[in-house]
């Protein structure tokens, strides 16, 4: 189902030499996969993996995206230690964590810091599908509830950059219930009159759709992303009709009224600094 | 109707049958052969429903006669008001609300709907709602706060629906806002799942203070032939992915996700309404009475407390 929207990330951007060893290298050039264009591997990184040519978004990795988020130096990684068990002792699911784990050099599906955007402290989460398709088990669900939980007692804003298949089936009921943990951190979160931004980047369906992600006071997503509660080959066969091709597209939850903004990754940066910004002068004058 | 499991049970009853057919018709005392033959029937009984498979549970949990929502609170509250629609676009009839009596308590109760005939599931859409269902659950739900009524709900339901119509008016914003919204509610939640928990389409009425199962219901992230299709890449293996996604109500009260099972009739909810509705109304009963020593300023806190203990991970 969902499988082929994350082989793309899953394929290794550096060079293998002859024998097919990683090299480590990245290529000089490389071309999109869009306009089939050939660019300039540095640039591109410049561009936050925008084609500068068509717009293509190329997908990026949670370690890519972060780079650009914080102001230099000032990202404190929190919660990544967490990683997950197998509680249902369900058949290959440890040995395929591992491995994911070992291409993504992450514990867990999401990633978590403490930084700075333009001099505004705010707390990023962002989920990386390379780990079991950024899927949601108990370990994710600690690390998001526990993300919130610090900001909260912090009196910090939420990013969560959301980029997942769903819940992970591997872990049953309690990957089901990871939705409502998280729910009751950012209740507490919001509660306390605390700024979450949700956005949604490409893929975001299930589980994870039908919780944190729909939920920011803010929501916004990347252009182009997929965003949905079941999925496109369900929905078909189960209303027997041919769905529209932009279906489940950021731009489609736009034009429905489900999102805030679509937003081009080139002023992904900017767009969350003017945000940000806007609501921390309203912290700052509190009680004054 | 009968389920594959019951064919031995069945066989035997026939068999009960025909000897009496043939007794009365040649006039011959059989009753040896016939009261041995019941004493196996029982036997035969037990032995299949005592050790029901977690595939043969989800078969009962999604019976046609099991029954519904409405029939428990037809049985178990007094003077059901119903009220219906969203407000914003429409009434979802595989949702059901409103507000009734529960020992001569004032209660907002609300629940899945599945039909209980093929033509009322076609109205009923199968028990899979749209987001309009999750938004009147969810007015309802904030209507009992300010009222200062407890909650309970009733979840079955195969999950929300995969439809364009429901992705278009945002399902997953419906059920996601649910799940966040019934944390912060001030009066105390009970659900209970009466049939199919199936995935967020159930969480979204089942954030809640207590859960309770019924002993043949399940609860899952994902239909056993959803799993074995997606993660066995082989749709007929739904019995083994019963299994190993632990969905039984026993299953959900090990993992310590359900805090009470609800006990069933041999072979299931159907064979004897009366009786589980009763095992359900203690039930209710009881929860309502332990929530009530929780102060109505630390609920929120106690449900949070709850959520926060859910998972299994190393650090």
């Amino acid at each position: 189902m969902v499988i082929d929207l994350f082989y793309k990330l899953n394929r290794k951007r550096t060079k293998l030499d002859k024998k097919g060893i990683d090299t480590g290298d990245k290529p000089i050039m490389t071309k999109c996969p869009s306009c089939k264009k050939m660019l300039y591997t540095k640039e591109l990184e410049k561009s936050v993996y925008v084609c500068p040519n068509c717009d293509y978004h190329f997908p990026v990795t949670s370690q890519e995206r972060m780079k650009v988020l914080f102001d230099e130096g000032t990202e404190i990684r929190l919660f990544d230690t967490i990683t997950s068990r197998n509680p249902l002792d369900f058949p290959n699911y440890m040995s395929k964590l591992e491995k994911d784990k070992e291409i993504a050099d992450l514990n867990e599906a999401v990633r978590v810091g403490h930084g700075k955007i333009d001099g505004v402290d705010v707390v990023i989460a962002t989920m990386d599908t390379r780990i079991r398709m950024g899927s949601m088990g108990s370990a994710v669900g600690e690390i998001l509830a526990r993300a919130f939980n610090y900001a909260t007692e912090k009196k910090l804003p939420v990013i969560v950059f959301t980029a997942s298949g769903g819940a992970r089936m591997q872990e049953g009921i309690l990957s089901l219930m990871q939705m409502a943990k998280v729910s009751v951190a950012i209740e507490r979160h919001s509660n306390a009159g605390l700024l979450y931004i949700a956005y949604m980047t490409h893929p975001t369906t299930g589980g994870v759709s039908a919780s944190f992600a729909s939920v920011g006071d803010i929501n916004l997503a990347e252009k182009g992303a997929l965003i949905g509660f079941a999925g496109r080959r369900v929905i078909e066969e189960t209303i027997r009709e041919k769905l529209p091709d932009d279906f489940q597209t950021a731009e489609f939850l736009l034009e429905h009224g489900q999102l805030d903004r679509v937003v081009n990754r080139k002023e992904m940066r900017i767009t969350l600094s003017n945000i940000l910004k806007l609501h921390c002068n309203g912290v700052k004058v509190d009680g004054v | 109707m009968a389920f594959d499991f019951e064919l031995p049970i069945i066989e035997l009853e026939e068999k009960v049958e025909e000897l009496k057919k043939y007794a009365t018709k040649n006039k011959i005392d059989l009753s040896k052969e016939i009261t041995f033959l019941e004493k196996k029937i029982d036997v035969k009984r037990t032995e299949i429903y005592s050790n029901l498979t977690p595939w043969q549970q989800v078969e009962i949990a999604r019976f046609i006669e099991r029954p519904t929502t409405l029939e428990y609170i037809d049985a178990i509250f007094d003077d059901f008001t119903e009220f219906f629609g969203d407000r914003y676009y429409g009434d979802d009839k595989a949702i059901v609300g409103g507000i009734a009596s529960f020992n001569g308590q004032p209660v907002t109760v609300i629940g899945h709907q599945r039909g209980m005939s093929t033509k009322e599931n076609i109205e009923r859409n199968f028990g899979m709602p749209h987001p309009e269902g999750y938004r009147k659950a969810l007015r309802l739900m904030k209507q009992a706060e300010k009222f200062n009524r407890p909650i309970i709900c009733f979840i079955d339901t195969k999950g929300a629906y995969p439809g364009k119509e429901a992705e278009e008016r945002g399902q997953s914003e419906a059920i996601a806002k649910n799940l966040v919204d019934m944390a912060g509610l001030s009066v105390p939640i009970i659900s209970i799942v009466i049939g199919e928990g199936g995935s967020g389409g159930a969480l979204a009425l089942g954030v809640c203070d207590k859960l309770y199962m019924l002993e043949n219901s399940t609860y899952s992230v994902i239909s056993p032939e959803g799993a074995a299709s997606i993660l066995f890449k082989d749709g007929s293996l739904k019995e083994i992915a019963a299994e190993s996604l632990k969905i039984t109500g026993q299953d959900l009260y090990d993992l310590e996700i359900a805090d009470g099972l609800i006990k069933e009739p041999l072979g299931g909810a159907h064979h004897d309404k009366p009786f589980v509705f009763n095992e359900t109304k203690a039930i209710i009963e009881q929860g309502l009475k332990e929530l009530a020593k929780i102060k109505k300023e630390d609920l929120v806190d106690a449900r949070f407390d709850k959520y926060m203990k859910i998972g299994d991970f190393v650090e």
